[in-house]
């Protein structure tokens, strides 16, 4: 019996052995041929997925790894060599923008959502940051209910909390800590879609049935009122690539850009970059 | 205040533990009665075995079942080498001592640090560090430091059960240490062994802090374990965060619990055998 | 095979046996080298008492943080240990072998189920339930759900040990307060409870440093505002969830802060750990 433990214990080794080597080989030819590494913004996700879907389908034989974890996580992953394409939805600070094309894919609108029975469909920018602020506490005072206001916000490092502190907060007021905090857009709209009193802000692509997006300084969340400027809440979704692009990356980029990609993109609730 | 008649207070109390237990046990039934009813009706073989869509909204979940398998399977290959020679030698081969008592402060505070500081620590060593990447192999590894002070701890009972006599039987027959240990007291003990592993597996396949960023996201099966790849306990928290509480989100959970019942009801079935056994 | 081969084996194996303790030592020295750094930039007593955690800002203090843990783990004990220590007394003392060969395995895979699936069931039921039935702020993501959901969740831990910790106390300690006139129920509570005392702390204690430690359920259903809870209808963020929900995005000194969070996890588990180690190793010397 002791010879045969032996036995597997040895075909075992081999085994992980093989599948090291083998997996280490691929990696590193993979990286070169046929793989593309796209790390960053869980806003952007899905529809990289989406573009990574489609792209692999007119190029068979390449694959398109894509991770979330966050704008900044993307930023740094590419700056640091440890991917080929960062993904961002909110605009590069100065300390990143060293050594790195930015590339915008898309617009995407940030919607202000509530609750479907919530009596208000429209804020202005002050009131919102107001309440974020923590300085109207009821919607009583916005002429609704009198309920103490329930604001979720994502967590700090997130582009699109980043995004909505630009253009909402501005330079001088920060988010009340005591905000409930999500950490993705679909969490977000979860919790306001169930929370009457609650309010929270999301990517455009993302409202359905279950929330109301309601009109910021009297813009509705259009798609009309986006392209034309009037709706004030807009971040880009933007590819972020050390160096210049080439070969394979390169490629992809032209897809996305190209008809095809933002054809995926349009459907899916996203705006066209603009051409400068 | 009247004093309460003693048999009085004792029909009280026993009342009072029974719907303790009772709710526990509801509990358990309403919890996974729940994910499951609301989630069977999704489960079929294109559910199993297709490709996700659409983010995960629509399809299969067939990578995830794969990447979970593979990080399970490579967690226990690391830890249960370790932890099975961790038990023989705590068990057969010393006596207790200091070295002993601080392998097993070890092993114990171990078992206590957080799932989501094992997470950062293998994000930092496996995935930046060894630059694994974000991979099965940043994945399992970390997980196997979950796992690891669970084996050592069954094996060591299973191995302490594992009477004294058949030892000095192996002894008085000629044989060297090693050989009694491998030739008689591991085969005893094997079914115990085996309940810890197993219980292992229902461990790994649940976890989900330590693997997020160490095994990563991806939505593709993975092609060797370089490769990143979604577990399925990872694909339905991502799925409740994106679609709250949809029919995929049903589904995959359904497929999880069920999983991990009855890898939880062969463990119990390997316990039973092995009490049997030695008893 | 010859007895050189067999003396071999020995520290062979004390090797591997030692790869327990040098992973520890590697994880903690890692933590502790990312951690410290910024601990001591910030301050220690700043780094810990200060409520204001604005990452991007360079202020990093994590006491909001560790009220919430602290008052999540208090809380879950509430729910947890009179359900848990009363689970254990009824399946000790009280109820029938077959009883106990339902209800024991059943509490058991409580444990098994993994905490996303807890966290789900929370947030469909338990926060509309907090929310509607039980007031607050009006969103039901707070203290008080997440005891809940974590005290089911701890359950296993605690009634596991308490059973041995009961099951430990001799039969002659009943036989002889039976004998003097006792019911069962005065015998469990005034003699069994008290000789299982520390059997029994020491699965609270354990069970504390398990909730200490848990993510996932108690992200998706506290809410996660960094504050200091003023009532258990407060949302919080514990460290575990400041570490989940940040380490994606951080780098540089936030990066290092979040290590510095896990220095003090680490450091918590441990004396959680020697506790528990403590007191039942006091129980053993009583016994002699």
């Amino acid at each position: 019996m002791k010879i045969r433990v032996y036995q597997a214990l040895l075909v075992l080794a081999c085994v992980s052995l093989a599948l090291g080597i083998g997996g280490g080989c691929s990696k590193r030819t993979g990286r070169q041929e046929g793989r593309i590494r796209i790390v960053g913004s869980t806003s952007v996700f899905p529809f990289v997925e989406m573009l990574a879907e489609a792209y692999e389908q007119t190029k068979p034989g390449v694959r398109v790894d894509v991770q979330a974890g966050g704008s900044t996580v993307g930023i740094v992953s590419v700056r640091d060599g440890i991917c080929d394409i960062g993904t961002s939805s909110r605009e590069l600070r100065n300390a990143e923008k060293g050594g790195v094309t930015i590339i915008e894919i898309a617009r995407d609108g940030i919607a202000i959502i509530v609750h479907p029975s919530n009596k208000l469909d429209s804020l202005t920018k002050k009131q919102i940051r107001d309440i974020y602020a923590k300085k109207i506490t009821n919607w009583k005072g916005l002429g609704g209910d009198d309920a103490s206001i329930a604001f979720v916000t994502r967590e700090e490092g997130s582009g699109t909390r980043g995004a909505f502190d630009e253009i909402v907060m501005g330079q001088d007021t920060r988010i009340s800590p005591s905000g409930l905090v999500q950490d993705s857009n679909g969490s977000i709209r979860e919790a306001v879609a169930t929370s009457p009193h609650a309010i929270g802000y999301i990517s455009l692509a993302l409202v359905n049935q279950k929330v109301r997006a309601i009109k910021v300084d009297g813009a509705a969340p259009t798609h009309e009122n986006l392209a034309e400027g009037k709706y004030p809440v807009v971040r880009p979704f933007l590819f972020v690539i050390k160096g210049q692009a080439k070969g394979q990356v390169k490629e992809f980029i032209d897809f996305v850009l190209g008809p095809k990609g933002q054809e995926v993109l349009n459907k899916e609730g996203l705006l066209s970059p603009i051409v400068k | 205040m009247r004093r309460l008649n003693p048999k009085k207070a004792e029909l009280i109390a026993k009342g009072v533990l029974l719907l303790f237990a009772g709710t526990a046990v509801v509990a358990l039934v309403a919890i996974v009665g729940y994910v499951v009813v609301n989630g069977i009706g999704v489960i079929n073989l294109e559910f199993l075995f297709g490709r996700p869509r659409s983010m995960g909204r629509e399809g299969g979940i067939l990578p995830f079942i794969v990447s979970s398998i593979y990080l399970t399977a490579i967690s226990l290959l690391v830890s249960i080498p370790l932890g099975l020679g961790s038990a023989i030698y705590l068990t057969e081969y010393t006596t207790e001592g200091w070295a002993t008592k601080a392998i097993r402060f070890g092993v114990d505070c171990l078992a206590g640090v957080p799932s989501i500081v094992l997470g950062l620590f293998g994000f930092m060593f496996f995935v930046k560090l060894l630059n694994f990447g974000w991979s099965i192999l940043s994945g399992s590894l970390t997980v196997s430091l979950m796992i690891l002070p669970f084996i050592i701890r069954s094996s060591e009972e299973a191995i302490r059960a594992v009477p004294q006599s058949y030892r000095e039987v192996a002894f008085a027959t000629g044989g060297t240490k090693w050989q009694s240990v491998t030739r008689v007291v591991l085969p005893c003990a094997l079914p115990g062994i085996m309940t810890g592993i197993v219980l292992a597996i229902g461990k790994c396949v649940g976890e989900t802090a330590s693997v997020i960023f160490t095994a990563g996201t991806s939505l593709r099966i993975p092609g060797s374990i370089f490769d990143s790849g979604r577990t399925l306990a990872i694909h339905f928290y991502l799925l409740v965060r994106e679609t709250g509480a949809s029919d995929m989100a049903y589904g995959s959970a359904a497929t999880l619990l069920i999983s991990i019942l009855i890898v939880n009801f062969f463990a119990y079935w390997l316990m039973r055998r092995f009490i049997a056994r030695v008893s | 095979m010859s007895l050189t081969k067999d003396r071999l084996v020995s520290p062979v194996l004390l090797a591997i046996a030692c790869f327990s303790i040098a992973a520890l030592f590697v994880i903690g020295l890692f933590i502790f080298v990312e951690g410290v750094p910024i601990m001591m930039k910030v301050g220690v007593w700043k780094f810990i008492g200060s409520t204001d955690w604005s990452p991007l800002e360079g202020k990093f203090g994590i006491l909001a943080m560790i009220a919430g843990s602290v008052c999540v783990a208090a809380g879950t004990l509430v729910v947890a240990v009179p359900f848990g220590v009363g689970c254990a007394i009824y399946l000790s003392e009280f109820a029938s072998k077959r009883t106990v060969t339902i209800v024991k395995p059943a509490i058991e895979l409580l444990f098994a189920i993994p905490s996303v699936v807890y966290g789900f069931v929370g947030v469909l039921f338990i926060v509309p339930f907090v929310r509607e039935h039980l007031g607050g702020a009006g969103h039901g993501f707070c203290i008080l759900t997440a005891s809940f959901v974590l005290g089911i969740r701890v359950l296993p831990v605690i009634v596991g040990i308490s059973v041995d910790a009961l099951q430990a106390v001799p039969k002659v300690y009943r036989d002889g307060s039976l004998a003097l006139g006792a019911t069962k129920w005065q015998t469990t509570t005034m003699v069994t409870l008290k000789a299982a005392r520390s059997g029994i702390l020491a699965g609270v204690i354990l069970g504390m440093a398990n909730v200490i430690g848990e993510t996932m359920a108690v992200i998706m259903v506290i809410g996660n505002a960094v504050v200091m809870p003023n009532s258990p209808l407060d949302s919080v963020r514990t460290l575990t969830s400041n570490i989940a929900l940040e380490m994606g995005y951080a780098e540089g000194d936030h990066r290092q802060a979040l290590f510095a969070t896990g220095v003090v996890l680490f450091i918590i588990t441990m004396i959680l750990n020697t506790l528990t180690r403590y007191v039942t190793r006091s129980r053993v010397g009583k016994r002699k």
